[in-house]
């Protein structure tokens, strides 16, 4: 009983830490572009230096 | 580009379409402040990461252009740049082969909704996964105490829970029993706060069961489903908004004291004089002042042939001035213009399709009654049984949670968004998911004839008799010019390898004229470029054509043109039959005209020289004798006929309102697109057909059970878990047919693309 008091918290404040990373992606717009994302990890990143870096 | 090669495909449309005046662009895009600007873009041709890679680095090249970024999913880009002139970002898309259009910034608000949906689906899930933990402890045995404290750490996760994602379910739900009606959200805002109610009384009453976990886990299912459904129906919405649109965005105004202005199309009023350069639409309404023209007129009426018009002629709004500049003068605002008389009929042939119910809608409005009444004679019958209310109330919220259409919920959207998918990936998009299954239904298709069936596009028929210097130099000439018959010609240039003309006059309304090493080159009508050949029977090797070369004045070669026909339209149409459909043709043009495409395609059936109206007034007349009617069509003459009929399509091509009218939207050239998402809708009906069955055939095997009392929440959450992952694997088998159907379509396509442009 006695290690549930530390459990059970820990265990909610794990959960809440990862719905609140979600939240935070999602607001952060990290989801408006999933098909561009998945192809946009081919693209070298010396090409793409100095460009597009916004958002 | 390796894996894109838009280029030939491109080629011929980006001839089809003038980029919008740097004026038409400032309109659109946004300030950000300072002189910086933004402007989005839609580019539907992108779809890989090398396109990405090459718009971008493009662009950036480009003075003036601060940044550039492609998102993919919606296949647009948006462009910072600052400074005053506009920087030339149409062009170099059109260098790289992409075609651009500028869309609406009011369209691009951000999804609010979605974001909603999403968030709910987190917070109940979050909520759903820590529940069904403490569940499993108090299934596997805590007792007393123990069992206590995780029932109240249930009601205390389920509390913000259901607050926050079951807000969706209860507005719905208080929104239709405020107007009285019936419809799913109801049996779940009832089933699902019973429930909580219930298990908190359980709680304080030291209760062995509390449904907390399946009152959450419920939630989260079915917002998994309304978002899929949601996310649909977005994603078809924003790629018809990114499209080309058609009517124009403003005009260039004369004023009385010689200035001018640029004015956005709501602020035109009658009585302006508007100077229309060639390549533009007819923003309003209006009488020409002075210029000769020719305007295509095909998207409004449906006439193949560009009409010749001069001072004093009415022009319609929608038309395309296309071979010289005219200036006219407003004779009604936008809103009184030929479009807002479609608007109009469109609202009025409304009434067919409001009709229509959802499947899962019709099954709801049956199946939360016959729930309710279940779960309250369960009551009933356990009070009487036993006496006991408490024992009673808690099997009849077991009847509730068991009987709760979290399959249905899901049964329906899941299908519709693979099926929606598959149809996407071969270039046809769908506004909802109530289209498909109107499609499904259909026994009648009607077709368009102009822009639909054909091309819209002339192509020149006879090109094997004519001497091939000849076609080189016509080409040549025809390159100077946007008259659609001047563009077919042009599509034969470098043919032999000729030296190019001197210099080239076009004459509005009569053609094209070019002087070199002494002799006089025509392009053009017959009488005027013949002047010589008054009899009009000379130098005629292939016939009848009204458009001739002529040298010095003497016939020297005939051009015959044919619209030519979509491609696949015969295959399609051929498809339709096979499938038991009776296929129809209606369009605005001339009985010649329609006689010749009706017979190549074997169309038996077809209505010519038809107002608008008159389609509408087919497709009613077909409605009232009990047909389900499919129109296929484009232009705005057709925009009252797509909302008339049963279900309706549209090509890409299509004009911006029509396309906002029809259910489905083809991108591609090839009408096969038809019979294909008619074999989708069908597959996807019956897939939702077998989906319902399976839940009503759970619920029939599941609610005797939780009627007798034998239900426990461990039961009841497999059962409704298993419902519903046989439901989501059923709907799965639509993917798994459909990747058997070909591929092949785009690729040929490409192949024949390219040949029709090097004959």
């Amino acid at each position: 009983m006695t290690t549930l008091v530390y459990l059970i918290p820990v265990a909610l404040f794990l959960g809440a830490l990862g719905l609140s990373g979600f939240l935070w992606a999602l607001r952060s717009g990290q989801y408006e572009d999933l098909d561009g994302a998945a192809e946009r990890i081919l693209i070298e990143p010396d090409q793409r230096d100095g460009e597009g870096r916004q958002n | 580009m390796s894996c894109c090669a838009p280029g030939a495909e491109m080629a011929l449309e980006m001839a089809a379409s003038a980029p919008p005046s740097s004026e038409e662009i400032k309109l659109a895009s946004r300030s950000l402040g300072g002189d910086m600007h933004q402007t989005d873009l839609s580019v539907p041709t992108a779809h890989c990461g090398a396109c990405i890679q090459a718009i971008e680095t493009a662009l950036c090249k480009v003075e003036n252009i601060e940044s550039a970024r492609v998102n993919l999913s919606t296949k647009r880009v948006s462009i910072r740049w600052h400074g005053d002139s506009v920087p030339p970002f149409f062009a170099v898309l059109g260098r790289l082969g992409y075609q651009a259009h500028l869309f609406d910034t009011e369209i691009d608000e951000k999804d609010r909704t979605l974001s909603e949906l999403i968030r709910a689906v987190a917070v109940a899930g979050f909520a759903a996964g820590n529940i069904m933990l403490l569940s499993v402890s108090v299934w596997s045995g805590a007792e007393g105490a123990t069992r206590d404290l995780f029932h109240w750490l249930s009601a205390l996760i389920a509390i913000p829970a259901l607050a926050f994602a079951g807000r969706i379910f209860f507005r719905s739900a208080a929104n239709a029993l405020r107007h009285g009606r019936m419809n799913m959200d109801v049996p779940i805002a009832v089933g699902i706060s019973l429930a909580y109610a219930m298990s908190l009384y359980e709680t304080i009453d030291h209760g062995e069961h509390a449904y907390f976990d399946a009152s959450v886990s419920l939630l989260f299912f079915l917002l998994i489903g309304r978002t899929l459904d949601h996310v649909m129906r977005e994603r078809a919405r924003t790629a018809v908004n990114g499209l080309s649109r058609l009517a124009s965005r403003g005009s260039l105004v004369l004023r009385e004291d010689g200035t001018r202005e640029y004015l956005p199309v709501a602020e035109l009023v009658p009585g302006l004089r508007l100077l229309i350069v060639a390549g533009e639409r007819i923003p309003v309404d209006g009488d020409i002042v002075s210029g000769n023209s020719d305007l295509d007129c095909s998207i409004v009426s449906g006439e193949t042939e560009p009409k010749t018009v001069s001072a004093g002629a009415h022009v319609q709004a929608g038309t395309l001035n296309l071979t010289g500049p005219l200036t006219m003068q407003a004779t009604a605002a936008a809103k009184d213009s030929f479009l807002a008389e479609m608007v109009r009929l469109m609202e009025a042939a409304e009434g067919g399709r409001s009709r229509y119910r959802r499947i899962a809608d019709r099954v709801s409005a049956l199946y939360a009654p016959v729930v309710h009444l279940a779960a309250f004679v369960t009551f009933l019958g356990w009070m009487a049984a036993s006496g006991d209310w408490h024992r009673a109330m808690t099997i009849a919220i077991a009847v509730l949670i068991i009987t709760c259409p979290c399959a249905l919920g899901l049964a329906v959207p899941i299908v519709q968004i693979v099926a929606a998918r598959r149809l996407f990936e071969a270039g046809v998009m769908v506004k909802d998911g109530s289209a498909m299954e109107r499609l499904a239904g259909i026994d009648t298709a009607v077709f368009d004839k102009t822009g639909t069936l054909t091309l819209g596009r002339p192509k020149l028929v006879n090109a094997s008799s004519i001497d091939p210097t000849m076609l080189a130099i016509a080409a040549d000439m025809a390159a100077h010019s946007r008259h659609p018959f001047s563009r077919a010609i042009a599509s034969y240039a470098g043919y032999c390898g000729q030296p190019s003309v001197g210099s080239v006059t076009e004459h509005p309304g009569f053609g094209i004229e070019a002087v070199t090493q002494g002799n006089t080159w025509r392009l053009g009508r017959r009488g005027w470029a013949g002047w010589k050949a008054r009899t009009g029977g000379e130098g005629k090797p292939g016939g009848y054509g009204g458009t001739v070369l002529s040298k010095n004045g003497n016939i020297v070669a005939c051009f015959a043109f044919e619209d030519a026909l979509r491609q696949d339209a015969k295959a399609a149409i051929c498809q339709l039959k096979d499938a038991g459909l009776s296929v129809d043709m209606l369009s605005g043009d001339t009985a010649k005209a329609c006689s010749e495409v009706a017979k190549s395609l074997g169309i038996a059936s077809f209505a010519p020289a038809l107002l608008p109206s008159g389609k509408v007034e087919w497709i009613e007349a077909l409605t009232r004798a009990g047909h389900k009617v499919l129109m296929v069509g484009d232009g705005f003459n057709d925009t009252p006929a797509l909302r008339a009929a049963h279900v309706s399509m549209a090509p890409a091509t299509a004009a911006d309102i029509g396309r906002q009218a029809a259910d489905f939207v083809f991108l591609r050239e090839s009408l096969l697109a038809v019979p294909l998402a008619m074999d989708v809708s069908r597959r996807a009906g019956r897939l939702i057909r077998q989906n319902i069955a399976i839940a009503i055939a759970y619920n029939a095997f599941a609610v005797p059970i939780a009627v007798l009392g034998h239900v426990t929440p461990l039961i009841a959450a497999i059962a409704m878990s298993a419902s519903s992952l046989i439901v989501i694997g059923n709907a799965m088998r639509l993917d798994a047919t459909a990747k058997a159907a070909p591929e092949a379509p785009l690729a040929r396509r490409r192949t024949d693309v390219i040949e029709a442009a090097r004959p």
